[in-house]
């Protein structure tokens, strides 16, 4: 996948819940082969940026392009991936089955699991090293490995964009590790991966890009300028007392 | 009665193949139940359903289409009342349907007072299957085939909505139309239900054999038509308990499901750990 052209551009973007306005003036542009973290204090807007993104909320003004045309005409390049533990408990699913949901903005209603079908949910499977675990139900996963799974899914949607929903969220160290690995071997395999983030002192690490929302957009650019701005240090500092000493 | 005795007479042959019918039907449906988590919704939907065929009765003459269609407006008043007072009141939506369900069972149980017929209320609350008429059973047949065939066909949406309607959504799925769709799938399953066993008894046959097959199935594939065999199975073995034992055929059904369920456990307790 190249990549470079594969872009997505915001302009303009809000919205409301009713009187309430969530998000305003949100602008920028992105492209495949980036890892953009969103950031900002609980209620900033990060959430449902993602889910303007995500198609999940309807979009009630301004442009979310990608590679130039309305996103809404692009969704099964788009996967959204919720945070961990979201779905059903108890549900009799295995492993496997999870990632094959991935096939269906390739199917819909009608058209059969065929031989493509089954190739790609096994590659994403492998790529995701999760062939030990494939048959397991989805409840016997730990946090680390659901994160794996989500994004076999995404893989097997043939996603370019991969929407991730706080999804440092409850992972032990260990798997942090590798989810930043697998984010990292992502982008550098031509994806755009956007994630909401909470963990200031890892920015610069993970992700080349930072959007900070405070219902508003408070600056966009490259991690490492981004994160050093006075405006941003402000709106970051608000919500982690200790942040300016973390982030510097 | 002899088995073989049972097997000659018309009028039990009929009631035998309803139940096999109505079981299958409601056994497959129960699956969709089971993963949507909403037995108690439908209990209270099904007790919703009797004042509307009970003032249906009472407007039109009792028939199978005056039943069918007061039964379905009753749902969804009962539905679209309850989310709107929920909004206005605040109180919980659990709460008011509590509140409306049984209110409205109520005003059915006083309207098929004042009908006259106690019959007909007995029939309607505890159902009667030996009486099922012709017209009857195909509808509880032309249903069947409804709900079994959108539930198949859209197998792969259902499931990806009652896993992470989220998910779903951000697929492409329609949600909120699969929504409506298996909503009114479950009235209609509900209502030809009704007549069988009543609207009481009819929620046993509508979650139980889900239930049943679920500690025994890891996937959703499998989960649907084994729950309707046994749905099938199990409903026929009541039928013929209940005429073994001079027992109601619907609450024979509902007991046998149940004591079926209550097996399915200690089964799987006693089993050496199988991977589910």
């Amino acid at each position: 996948m190249s990549h470079e052209h594969h872009q997505l551009d915001l302009a303009g973007l809000g919205y409301s819940y009713g009187a309430k306005e969530a998000l305003s003036s949100v602008e920028f542009s992105a492209h495949c082969g980036q890892r953009l973290a969103l950031l900002g204090p609980n209620g900033a807007g990060k959430s449902t940026l993602i889910r303007l993104l995500a198609g999940l909320l309807k979009q009630q003004g301004g442009i979310i392009n990608w590679r130039e045309t309305p996103i809404a005409k692009a969704r099964r390049e788009i996967a959204y991936l919720p945070q961990i533990d979201q779905h059903q408990r108890h549900f009799p699913i295995r492993v496997r089955d999870v990632i094959a949901m991935g096939r269906y903005p390739h199917l819909g209603h009608l058209k059969r699991f065929g031989e493509i079908d089954r190739e790609k949910t096994e590659e994403a499977i492998a790529t995701m090293n999760l062939g030990d675990i494939a048959n397991r139900q989805i409840d016997q996963l730990s946090g680390g490995q659901q994160q794996r799974t989500y994004i076999a899914r995404a893989l097997a949607q043939e996603a370019h964009v991969l929407l991730l929903d706080e999804p440092f969220n409850g992972l032990d160290i260990e798997s942090r590790c590798h989810l930043s690995d697998s984010l990292i071997d992502l982008s550098k395999s031509g994806h755009l991966i956007i994630a909401s983030h909470h963990q200031l002192e890892s920015v610069t690490e993970i992700f080349t890009h930072a959007l900070v929302l405070d219902r508003k957009q408070i600056a966009f650019g490259p991690a490492s300028e981004v994160m050093v701005s006075e405006a941003v240090r402000q709106t970051l500092h608000s919500c982690h007392p200790h942040a300016h000493e973390r982030v510097l | 009665m002899p088995m073989s005795e049972f097997f000659e007479i018309p009028l039990y042959q009929r009631a035998l193949l309803a139940t096999l019918i109505i079981g299958f039907v409601n056994g497959y449906t129960s699956a969709f139940v089971l993963l949507h988590r909403s037995p108690l919704k439908l209990t209270a939907l099904s007790h919703s359903l009797l004042p509307g065929v009970a003032i249906a009765a009472w407007i039109f003459t009792l028939g199978v289409f005056s039943a069918f269609f007061g039964a379905v407006i009753a749902a969804v008043a009962i539905g679209v009342l309850t989310v709107l007072l929920s909004r206005v009141t605040k109180i919980s939506d659990d709460t008011v349907l509590a509140v409306l369900y049984t209110g409205a069972f109520a005003v059915g149980i006083m309207v098929l007072q004042k009908l006259g017929s106690n019959q007909d209320l007995e029939n309607w609350l505890l159902g009667n299957i030996l009486g099922l008429s012709d017209l009857d059973l195909w509808m509880s047949f032309g249903v069947g085939i409804i709900a079994v065939t959108m539930l198949s066909l859209f197998r792969r949406a259902v499931v990806i909505n009652l896993f992470d309607s989220e998910v779903a959504a951000s697929l492409g799925i329609r949600t909120r139309l699969l929504d409506y769709a298996s909503f009114t799938i479950l009235i209609l399953v509900l209502v030809t239900t009704l007549q069988a066993v009543g609207c009481i008894l009819a929620i046993g046959m509508i979650v139980t054999p889900a239930a049943i097959v679920r500690s025994f199935v890891s996937t959703p594939e499998a989960l649907f038509p084994l729950s309707g065999l046994v749905g099938a199975l199990g409903s026929a073995l009541g039928l013929l308990l209940s005429i073994q034992f001079g027992q109601p055929a619907g609450a024979s059904i509902a007991a046998t499901l149940a004591g079926l369920f209550i097996l399915s456990v200690i089964l799987r307790v006693s089993l050496p750990k199988i991977q589910t």
